[in-house]
């Protein structure tokens, strides 16, 4: 004892760290890692390894170069942006468009704001639809399913159940299937069995609560719900929407990124049936045959105006019900 | 089992000294009784050097609505008036007495006998209440009867005893309970009589069973008394959270308890008042806890007040080895301390030892907009964003966050990953914007 620490209350902390909820996130990725690579093979682990290596070196590049300032490459959320985008992305997109959209993602959508904690919008949805406007034959060129395939930029392609929907050709894929993921579609969203793990995980470690992914799957399935009992003809039944497209990896991991969606729960609330409502908007309507990105980043803009006016319960604000 | 409604944590509770009995500490050769109070003004020493004062006489004066007098803890003679370094880490006025023998007023009945009868009348308990010079023993060392004396057209229902100790670490309340069981409940008839109400409600934390078995047992033969258990969360004993706990009511933002007719007295309060009331002993000392992970023998020493901590600490076997930071009080909400030559005050609860690798803060970080500072927030706020409106001195926007609602008990500081010094910021804003209402409460 040569000098005693002085400093204010409280002197313990619970030992939670920015990057124990980082890495508990990518380890509830895991189980869709690995949905991937069965049902798309090689391809599937070529994407995702070359976004995170290219997302984890722009931040590298871009802290040690143009901000000069310390590097946090290693808190994790670089990784995660990096497998979030490669999860957005088929398995056939060739590596220099991953690149690229690694770039935007890392570079214009987290560094330009500040880095971590101060983007507005989802890093990894701003690189995924920025490929998707730039390139939009090869975003849309989806693998068919072929468990533990080798091939890469030469996987036999099909349309996505959604694609063909809007098409308005019939839809050959079954439930169980679509549960289990196997179907076209971005390399990490067809599992949704493997998904939902990774949500239960989460929930359990309580790195996120349920609010987000409930509020946004209980709101597409009463909206899709109800278009569909009115016209089966017309519209697709809620249990085709849940489990298709990027719902599940949205509602799950994309929409509760922390920065950019809300902190209270009934904020949390307003911003998942937005969400869940643009989601099926644009599927049904929009020129797109998906609409979840959009839909988040959407939401994302109105984070911080949520925030604003939605409060939260505050201690002694009103008398609460058992208040005499 | 019930518990308050909003956010809270758990943090270890590392009670290495519950199960040890409370010892007397040794009666030091010098003592400085301290007459700043945490609360209001300070007292007025009404003794001068060289004096002769016997353990028991006062030796201070309250001066205005909100102080108390302050007695002599020990027998000697006063050597001087002077400022002495406290615990809160400020120079305030204190009565330095040399130690000679240990005469005591006659009119104390030091007999360990317990009085159970009382026969007093309402004005008679809280004047010698108010003699005896009791504060809050909880932490925030309000005088007790101003919290008796409720304003005009403010009529008290329940009384509330905290017997939770939600704070890791600290067992002192724990072990009064245990030792002074029936005491502590003849006080809280006598304070129930004072307030004119007919139900009390001790609560406790489920983590003190055989304290909350002890007092349900004797409990019986008091009437209107109930014993409460209560989940384990922090902050269970503050105040506001310990009323929603146990009464299903929330005290308004900017109000006190009796706007919903709960007063709230701490265990060691209820004791000392017992011990005015019935032995007519002024309140000249105070159990306290010394514990550290390291700390030779975690125990609960009754102190004589103004005592030095390191007269106590060094009964206690002294500091251990690879102390980084000293606390005065419980881990979160004690002030580290820069030395231990400061005396004994009424609110000392503690001194805790800390390791060197549990001391020092992580580096703070972007924050991640995780929301757990907003789950874990017992009153409701937005500490992120009131953190952020201190960094950038909107004050306006302060006030409107209610921020002077904050109770400051650090459980957002506690749960946040990025290891932000919320509470830091939040404590500057509080002072900042209690200044500015304050002055335009004065135009």
């Amino acid at each position: 004892m040569e000098k005693l620490i002085i400093s204010p209350a409280p002197h313990i902390h619970g030992g939670d760290s920015v990057r124990k909820n980082m890495y508990g996130v990518l380890i509830a990725l895991i189980p869709a890692l690995l949905a991937s690579f069965y049902f798309f093979g090689i391809g599937a682990l070529i994407v995702t390894l070359t976004s995170v290596v290219a997302c984890v070196l722009f931040e590298y590049l871009i802290q040690r170069f143009i901000l000069k300032g310390s590097i946090t490459i290693f808190d994790g959320s670089a990784i995660i942006t990096g497998v979030l985008l490669a999860f957005n992305l088929p398995s056939n997109l060739p590596i220099w468009m991953v690149v690229i959209g690694a770039l935007v993602a890392i570079g214009i959508a987290k560094m330009s704001f500040g880095g971590l904690g101060n983007n507005p919008f989802n890093p990894a949805l701003i690189g995924r639809v920025f490929l998707l406007i730039s390139f939009p034959v090869a975003m849309t060129t989806w693998p068919v399913v072929e468990p533990l395939s080798m091939k890469y930029l030469d996987a036999e392609t099909g349309a996505t159940v959604l694609a063909a929907m809007k098409e308005g050709s019939a839809i050959t894929v079954s439930h169980l299937d679509m549960f289990l993921g196997k179907m076209g579609g971005s390399l990490g969203e067809v599992s949704a069995i493997a998904l939902l793990i990774g949500l239960a995980y989460m929930l359990i470690r309580k790195i996120i609560t349920w609010h987000i992914p409930v509020s946004i799957l209980l709101t597409v399935a009463v909206f899709s719900g109800i278009m569909h009992a009115v016209n089966p003809e017309m519209y697709i039944s809620p249990l085709t929407h849940l489990l298709t497209g990027g719902l599940m990896l949205g509602a799950i991991f994309m929409a509760t990124d922390y920065v950019t969606s809300p902190m209270t729960p009934k904020g949390m609330w307003i911003y998942g049936v937005g969400i869940g409502i643009l989601t099926v908007v644009i599927r049904t309507w929009g020129a797109y045959p998906e609409g979840v990105s959009f839909a988040i980043l959407i939401m994302n803009g109105f984070t911080p105006l949520i925030n604003f006016y939605i409060k939260p319960r505050r201690f002694g604000a009103k008398q609460l019900k058992n208040n005499k | 089992m019930k518990s308050f409604r909003i956010g809270g944590i758990h943090p270890k509770e590392n009670k290495f000294s519950a199960g040890a009995a409370i010892q007397q500490a040794d009666i030091p050769a010098t003592v400085a009784i301290p007459l700043a109070h945490y609360i209001g003004n300070p007292s007025e020493a009404i003794v001068k050097r060289g004096d002769t004062v016997k353990v028991g006489q006062q030796i201070g004066a309250g001066s205005g609505f909100i102080s108390a007098n302050v007695h002599a803890s020990v027998s000697g003679t006063v050597r001087k008036i002077d400022v002495q370094l406290d615990a809160s880490g400020y120079r305030r006025p204190a009565v330095f007495i040399e130690v000679e023998d240990d005469e005591w007023l006659e009119t104390i009945d030091r007999t360990p006998d317990i009085v159970r009868g009382c026969s007093l009348g309402k004005e008679e308990i809280i004047q010698k209440i108010k003699d005896a010079g009791i504060v809050g023993l909880g932490g925030a060392t309000f005088p007790a009867h101003v919290k008796l004396m409720p304003p005009p057209g403010k009529k008290a229902e329940y009384l509330i005893i905290n017997g939770v100790e939600c704070e890791p670490y600290l067992t002192c309340d724990h072990r009064l309970m245990m030792e002074h069981g029936e005491e502590i409940l003849i006080g809280t008839t006598i304070l129930m009589k004072a307030l004119g109400v007919d139900k009390a409600i001790v609560g406790i934390e489920n983590n003190k069973p055989d304290a909350i078995e002890h007092l349900t047992r004797l409990a019986t033969t008091f009437l209107g008394i109930t014993i409460q258990p209560l989940k384990v969360q922090y902050p269970q004993g503050g105040e506001k959270q310990l009323i929603d706990a146990v009464l299903r009511r929330q005290v308004p933002s900017g109000k006190i308890p009796i706007e919903i007719g709960a007063v709230v007295f701490n265990v060691a309060t209820t004791f000392a008042v017992y011990e005015a009331v019935q032995k007519n002993k002024p309140m000249i000392d105070r159990v306290m806890t010394i514990t550290g992970k390291d700390a030779p023998n975690a125990s609960n020493y009754r102190v004589r007040l103004g005592t030095y901590l390191s007269h106590v600490v060094e009964q206690a076997g002294g500091i251990p080895e690879g102390t980084g930071k000293i606390v005065g009080g419980g881990p979160m909400m004690g002030r580290s301390l820069m030395n231990l030559d400061v005396p004994m005050a009424k609110g000392s609860a503690g001194v805790l030892f800390m390791r060197d690798d549990e001391s020092i803060r992580k580096p703070s970080q972007n924050c991640i907009r995780c929301a757990k500072c907003v789950s874990t927030c017992p009153m409701g706020l937005e500490p992120y964003l009131l953190m952020a409106y201190c960094e950038r001195n909107m004050w306006d926007e302060l006030e409107s966050n209610r921020t002077m609602d904050c109770i400051e008990c650090g459980s957002c500081n506690y749960t946040c990953p990025s290891h932000r010094p919320l509470l830091d910021y939040i404590r500057f804003g509080k002072s900042t914007v209690g200044n500015i209402i304050r002055n335009r409460n004065n135009k």
